[in-house]
């Protein structure tokens, strides 16, 4: 009974979380807004839109980063707490979180053993030999090696970097792990690597992930189920394979559409849906779809009801008046 | 302008451009031995990773980096036969903006935040007495409208901190094409945008080179975009040129390991879940001290003992795909990658 009870209950519940900034008395922006999705342990949920949709900020609440400002978050089916020292530490134990920029995530006066390491010495109390073991064993296991141990962060390229972040994140053999961008910021052909690396972690380690991304192409790749966002909250989302079938929202659609397709063939013969304008500012937001002013088969209800999220049949959910009809 | 097909006429030649910086660290050799030609009207891309030399090139046409440190150690550029390396800086300021327009990579940082969107357009046709003020005010004004700015005149007014990303990319192109330029240099232009705001500007990019007949050399790393827009493609790595050809020779008739590692390595919407990327091992290499032999060999899974030894030619496979590669000697045992490129949908 137990059993089946895990194996249902998701492992991260996010409901109804919003997060939002005072910038100025009057304005409020909007990062977030009442967004809902679950992640079921072992699968790699993919979280994409563009920049100000506010996907790094849905990761970064979920690991507590910055506190929600309503919402909640359950691991296992328990409510987020980190109010004390000890809680939240239970909770980084198990929950970790890989950034975007491995030159800015990386503590410059750290080696690459007390980055590594820092976790480890909080979480269990290994010898110095102990520790310098797992230490290794974890940058062999990121495709580093035991010279790297005593440098500095500046002794390594972008893409040894983005590795002993990740060695970092799962030094304290985490369960779940929140990958921020993990690749944007590295060359074409090293991107590859990270991304085998990844999965090849996954596998090894059982490890669930959030992977937030604005490519799309990397989405697909890794990603089980796919969360659409735009300007704060989400607009579909559904298997992957069901999702770049089907897309149903007109924003996915025209975002699919303008993915540039490497062949000529395809690029050239492939006809875009054009979107208008540009996205606009999550600040004093208009009631309303938030798609409305871009979208090409916007109509006078879109501009005044917020579309809920509605079921579609197999998982797959949007948020569009004109969904069903077609 | 119509598009009919004239004779090439050939606007731009390079031939065995070498620059290099002199640094605390000694020299790097950033581009090598570059050579390309530009003809009119057309599209020519230029992929590479970041550090392969494609910026420093695009930069020499129109003598952007600074010398010193930077300096000519071989080669020429020919601008409609002129040779540009050897002029002055005065000369230059007649070329830069006329004749050769450039669109920087970073929107953001490239344009002045003290003056206002107009005026930077215009800053063309100072010193150039034959466009009066109201002339050059009111080409801005056709250009902001021709680059898809709604409102124009109030636009002209305003500091670039008023505009969005994507709108400041568009003030970065029409202050390359107000000048009415024979060529553009797209340098990353839309790297820094939004996969929905690049969709834009590669189509107006696209349209403005139809309607204006205007050459376009563009730089990014990413094949996606060399694929939608570009006529023929340079792969440069190391700052070498890998392979030349057509987009079609590029991407349906690999000639490079090189080439097809970089095709490879990125997902694409089409490849299955369960097959592993293949990436490129190991990092590109250090130009403070090339390797003697091809700049790829270190990477390269059919590397042979020729190819840390000598650099390779530039074997020609078909009419204008020549590939940098020993494996392309007639004497080199024949080699077959996956499926030489990703044929088939042809």
């Amino acid at each position: 009974m137990e059993k089946q009870a895990s194996q249902t209950t998701p492992l991260v519940q996010v409901k109804d979380l919003c997060k939002y900034f005072q910038i100025s008395r009057r304005d409020i922006l909007k990062a977030v807004d009442h967004v809902t999705f679950d992640i079921m342990r072992g699968e790699t949920v993919g979280l994409v839109g563009e920049s100000g949709c506010g996907k790094s900020t849905t990761g970064r609440c979920i690991t507590q980063l910055h506190p929600p400002t309503s919402g909640e978050v359950y691991y296992e089916g328990q409510l987020v707490d980190v109010s004390s020292r000890q809680k939240r530490l239970a909770f980084c134990k198990k929950v970790q979180m890989i950034f975007q920029n491995p030159y800015a995530s990386l503590n410059g006066r750290m080696t690459v053993k007390e980055i590594v390491g820092e976790g480890m010495r909080l979480h269990f109390s290994y010898s110095e030999k102990e520790l310098d073991e797992r230490v290794e064993e974890l940058l062999n296991r990121v495709g580093l090696s035991k010279e790297h141990m005593s440098r500095f962060p500046h002794e390594f390229s972008g893409g040894q970097r983005q590795r002993i972040g990740i060695a970092r994140a799962l030094s304290v053999s985490p369960e779940f792990v929140v990958c921020d961008e993990p690749i944007s910021a590295l060359d074409v052909s090293i991107q590859a690597q990270v991304i085998n690396m990844l999965k090849r972690l996954q596998r090894d380690f059982g490890l669930t992930y959030l992977f937030i991304a604005h490519d799309l192409s990397v989405i697909r790749y890794i990603s089980d189920r796919v969360v659409v966002m735009y300007l704060g909250s989400v607009v579909e989302t559904g298997e992957t394979e069901e999702l770049f079938a089907h897309p149903l929202h007109p924003y996915t659609q025209s975002l699919l559409s303008a993915i540039p397709v490497a062949d000529p063939d395809v690029a050239q013969a492939n006809q875009r849906i054009a979107l208008k304008g540009e996205i606009p500012s999550p600040i004093n937001l208009k009631p309303g779809c938030r798609f409305a002013d871009r979208c090409p088969r916007a109509q006078e209800r879109c501009r005044k009801e917020d579309p809920q999220l509605q079921d579609m049949g197999g998982g797959h959910w949007v948020s569009c008046h004109l969904a069903g009809e077609r | 302008m119509e598009n009919s097909q004239k004779p090439e006429e050939i606007l731009l030649d390079i031939n065995n451009l070498t620059f290099s910086f002199h640094t605390y660290g000694g020299v790097v050799k950033a581009v090598r031995g570059v050579s390309f030609q530009v003809k009119k009207g057309e599209i020519v891309g230029i992929v590479g990773e970041s550090g392969c030399g494609k910026s420093v090139t695009a930069q020499c046409i129109l003598k952007l980096n600074p010398e010193p440190p930077g300096f000519f150690e071989d080669g020429s550029i020919r601008y409609k036969g002129e040779e540009i390396v050897t002029k002055s800086d005065r000369e230059m300021r007649k070329i830069r903006g006329m004749e050769i327009g450039f669109i920087f990579q970073d929107p953001m940082t490239s344009l002045n935040p003290t003056m206002r969107v107009g005026k930077q357009i215009e800053e063309v046709f100072v010193g150039r007495p034959e466009v009066s003020k109201a002339e050059a005010k009111r080409r801005a004004i056709e250009m902001l409208k021709l680059v898809g700015i709604s409102d124009a005149e109030r636009r002209y007014s305003q500091y670039p901190h008023e505009l969005s990303g994507g709108m400041k990319q568009r003030v970065m192109i029409a202050r390359a094409l107000v000048g009415k330029p024979g060529i553009i240099i797209a340098d990353e232009p839309t790297t820094s945008l939004d996969v929905t705001i690049e969709a834009q500007i590669l189509d107006l990019l696209k349209q403005l080179q139809k309607e204006l007949g205007t050459s376009i050399i563009f730089i990014t790393h990413d094949l996606g975009v060399i694929a939608k827009l570009c006529d023929r493609v340079l792969v440069m790595y190391g700052g070498k040129v890998m392979e030349r050809g057509s987009v079609r020779d590029i991407f349906y008739r690999t000639g490079h390991p090189y080439t097809h590692g970089l095709m490879h390595s990125v997902p694409r919407l089409d490849i299955s879940k369960d097959t592993e990327l293949e990436p490129i091992e190991g990092t590109p290499p250090d130009l403070f001290a090339p390797p003697a032999g091809c700049p790829f060999a270190a990477r390269c899974e059919y590397a042979m003992k020729v190819c840390y030894e000598a650099q390779p030619p530039e074997f020609p496979l078909e009419e204008g795909h020549a590939s940098a590669c020993w494996l392309k000697h007639p004497d080199a045992p024949p080699v077959e990658w996956a499926d030489g490129g990703k044929g088939g949908e042809a």
